[in-house]
């Protein structure tokens, strides 16, 4: 278990005041001005050595992305885009941080844009989450008040601006590019890519977008030091991580957690253990509704990792565990998450606008066991012509619930519609 | 725009919104006003008593100086823009996968039988629609009304709220299992004091901060 000396998020709860003040006795905003005046090559070496993995879902290396920016500014000014648009059904950690920990979070702002050279930062926040927005301005111009934000931002001589832009109501902007165009005032619909926004992003100019949470680690990581945050977790799945913890278990809750811990400790420890007991456990999705569900015969000594889960042909994504005990009628709560696709498909790319129309529809059938066994194999190949097919993952993420589904529940779909074949009878 | 309810009232913003709309507009680079747009339409709707008329659209498309038909994509593409009325109180009910194993179909049934029809007003001038992922799934499941989110909630709780806001009553916002934020429901937790953190904190190694 995580000792309190090692975690990142002290107030994730909000048991204490978010304000400047709170956050100075936390350790936020410690000599902020020592770690700019190290300069970018020593922030962006001590991100890289600390193995930070984006924690918006990909999982991609923190200080290579940030290293990928150009080295200096020419005619196009340098942007930050932060990703809060948190919409991934299972996924509440970002809500936690704006609204708690938003001095931890403005703190990483900083450090993040000066190590890629932006001046400039933008937050976009998702549309439900009014008063969280309010929250994070609040903790905004208490910043720009205290001299941490603005010109000479903590006496560093670097000049940094940030403002909060708000969506309303589109998960797909939680796509990097999605999100971009979504902030130039336009539909959130994806960029083919490359271009990668690292050389034309925000008004074509090169932005760099980051997770909440992986920007709101980095103050710690770099005061800390790359190596601390390294020995937590497992080689390539460093430090710690928010898992948002909901469905059947006793106590859900959000807790922050070594990387690499076993599920079975995660959910006994923090979450009150599954709701009637460990064996009652059917499956788990364990990275948020993207990523297949696991059953329970694979959730034995399941290590909650990036690779881990990769091998499992799932993911950690979020790390949002949405856990389902026996009495969850799976084949439905799958069909949910493929209505909830359909919903958010952009309608950009054909596969994805027509096949998660198509796919939820079937898997609605299925649910209700008004299909017949051979369409299960036909499902599993349209979500094949779906797979990879698109702009961005969105056709993917709508694939594969099903998929696992599929793998590792075909006997509850086939028995519901052999089950139908003798109610009709 | 045949899906839009025509409502003939010369829309103008007020004093207090305009310089919202011009502080929204300010945080963008000069001759990138246009991405001001989704916050733009959002302080209109909320003067609107919460929906989008064809009126407000043209507005708003002078006021941008942008074609009329890409404010009208903006507020056809994204969810939370209402292009017909809706009540005083409007409920947005999240049903997706993690709020359905916890119970959402309760509410559900509760909304239809206490309100109505989804995307309809009723007499006492209440209105409910199903949502996509609130993003609060540690709290589920979830009901949004207008701004505030309601956690943790039972049909028992909600009948409660929608009895309250009938009768005209204040309303509390947050969990009803009284618990702290996404903290877990479990007396046995410490939750560690202003002093204690700080004292924490000192005593971390901080190698970053050395010379």
């Amino acid at each position: 278990m995580l000792k309190i000396e090692d975690k990142i998020f002290t107030n994730i709860y909000g048991n204490n005041s978010p304000n400047l003040e709170s956050a100075l006795r936390r350790g936020n905003w410690d000599n902020t001005k020592t770690l700019i005046l190290k300069g970018r090559d020593w922030i962006i070496d001590e991100m890289k050595a600390s193995g930070l993995r984006g924690r918006g879902g990909a999982g991609f290396p923190t200080g290579l992305k940030w290293s990928f920016m150009p080295k200096e500014v020419k005619d196009r000014p340098h942007y930050l885009v932060v990703n809060a648009d948190e919409s991934e059904p299972g996924t509440c950690k970002d809500r936690e941080i704006l609204r708690n920990e938003p001095h931890q979070f403005i703190e990483g702002c900083l450090l993040a844009s000066f190590a890629m050279n932006a001046h400039a930062c933008y937050v976009y926040v998702r549309g439900e989450y009014v008063n969280e927005r309010y929250s994070l301005q609040n903790a905004i111009n208490e910043a720009y008040n205290a001299g941490l934000v603005g010109k000479n931002a903590c006496q560093s001589g670097w000049d940094f601006d940030i403002y909060v832009h708000h969506g309303a109501g589109a998960y797909i902007c939680g796509e990097e590019t999605a999100l971009l165009e979504s902030l130039e005032g336009k539909k959130g619909m994806p960029r083919l890519k490359p271009p990668f926004p690292a050389n034309c992003g925000l008004y074509g100019c090169p932005t760099t977008v980051n997770n909440v949470e992986s920007i709101a680690v980095a103050p710690e990581i770099l005061r800390r030091g790359g190596g601390w945050f390294a020995s937590l977790g497992k080689p390539n799945n460093t430090g710690t991580k928010l898992f948002c913890i909901s469905g059947h278990v006793n106590t859900p809750c959000n807790v922050e957690e070594e990387m690499g811990i076993t599920l079975r400790e995660l959910l006994e420890k923090h979450a009150g253990g599954v709701r009637g007991g460990w064996d009652n456990l059917l499956a788990v999705i364990p990275g948020g509704s993207s990523v297949p569900c696991l059953p329970s015969d694979l959730c034995q000594n399941l290590s909650m990792d990036f690779d881990t889960l990769k091998e499992l042909q799932s993911g950690l994504g979020t790390a949002a565990v949405i856990v389902m005990d026996k009495s969850t009628d799976i084949v439905r709560a799958i069909a949910r998450l493929s209505y909830f696709y359909k919903h958010e498909s952009c309608g950009q790319c054909t596969p994805c606008r027509e096949g998660t129309g198509w796919m939820w529809r079937v898997m609605d059938r299925m649910a209700k066991g008004n299909a017949s066994v051979d369409e299960i194999d036909t499902l599993l190949q349209v979500t094949k012509q779906v797979e990879g097919h698109t702009i961005c993952a969105l056709g993917d993420a709508a694939a594969w619930p099903i998929q696992g589904l599929i793998r590792h529940f075909r006997h509850e779909i086939e028995d519901r519609q052999v089950q139908r074949v003798f109610d009709v009878n | 725009m045949s899906n839009i309810k025509k409502e003939n009232n010369d829309f103008c913003f007020s004093k207090e919104n305009l310089s919202l709309a011009e502080y929204e507009i300010n945080k963008y680079p000069k001759g990138r006003e246009g991405s001001a747009i989704i916050s733009i339409l959002w302080i209109a709707q909320k003067q609107n008593k919460g929906w989008l008329t064809p009126e407000i659209i043209n507005y708003i498309a002078k006021f941008l100086d942008l074609p009329q038909i890409r404010v009208m994509e903006i507020a056809t593409f994204y969810t939370m823009f209402n292009l017909i009325p809706v009540g005083a109180h409007h409920f947005q009910m999240c049903g997706t996968t993690p709020c359905m194993l916890s119970g959402s179909d309760e509410l559900k049934n509760l909304l239809y039988e206490e309100i109505g029809e989804q995307n309809s007003v009723s007499k006492d001038n209440l209105s409910w629609v199903e949502v996509e992922c609130l993003g609060a799934c540690c709290n589920a499941p979830i009901v949004q009304i207008n701004d505030d989110y309601y956690e943790d909630l039972n049909a028992t709780d909600l009948k409660n709220i929608i009895d309250d806001l009938r009768a005209g009553k204040e309303i509390r916002s947050g969990s009803y299992k009284d618990r702290l934020t996404s903290a877990p429901i479990d007396k046995n937790i410490k939750m560690l004091t202003q002093d204690e953190i700080e004292k924490i904190s000192k005593a971390r190694k901080k190698p970053g901060l050395g010379a």
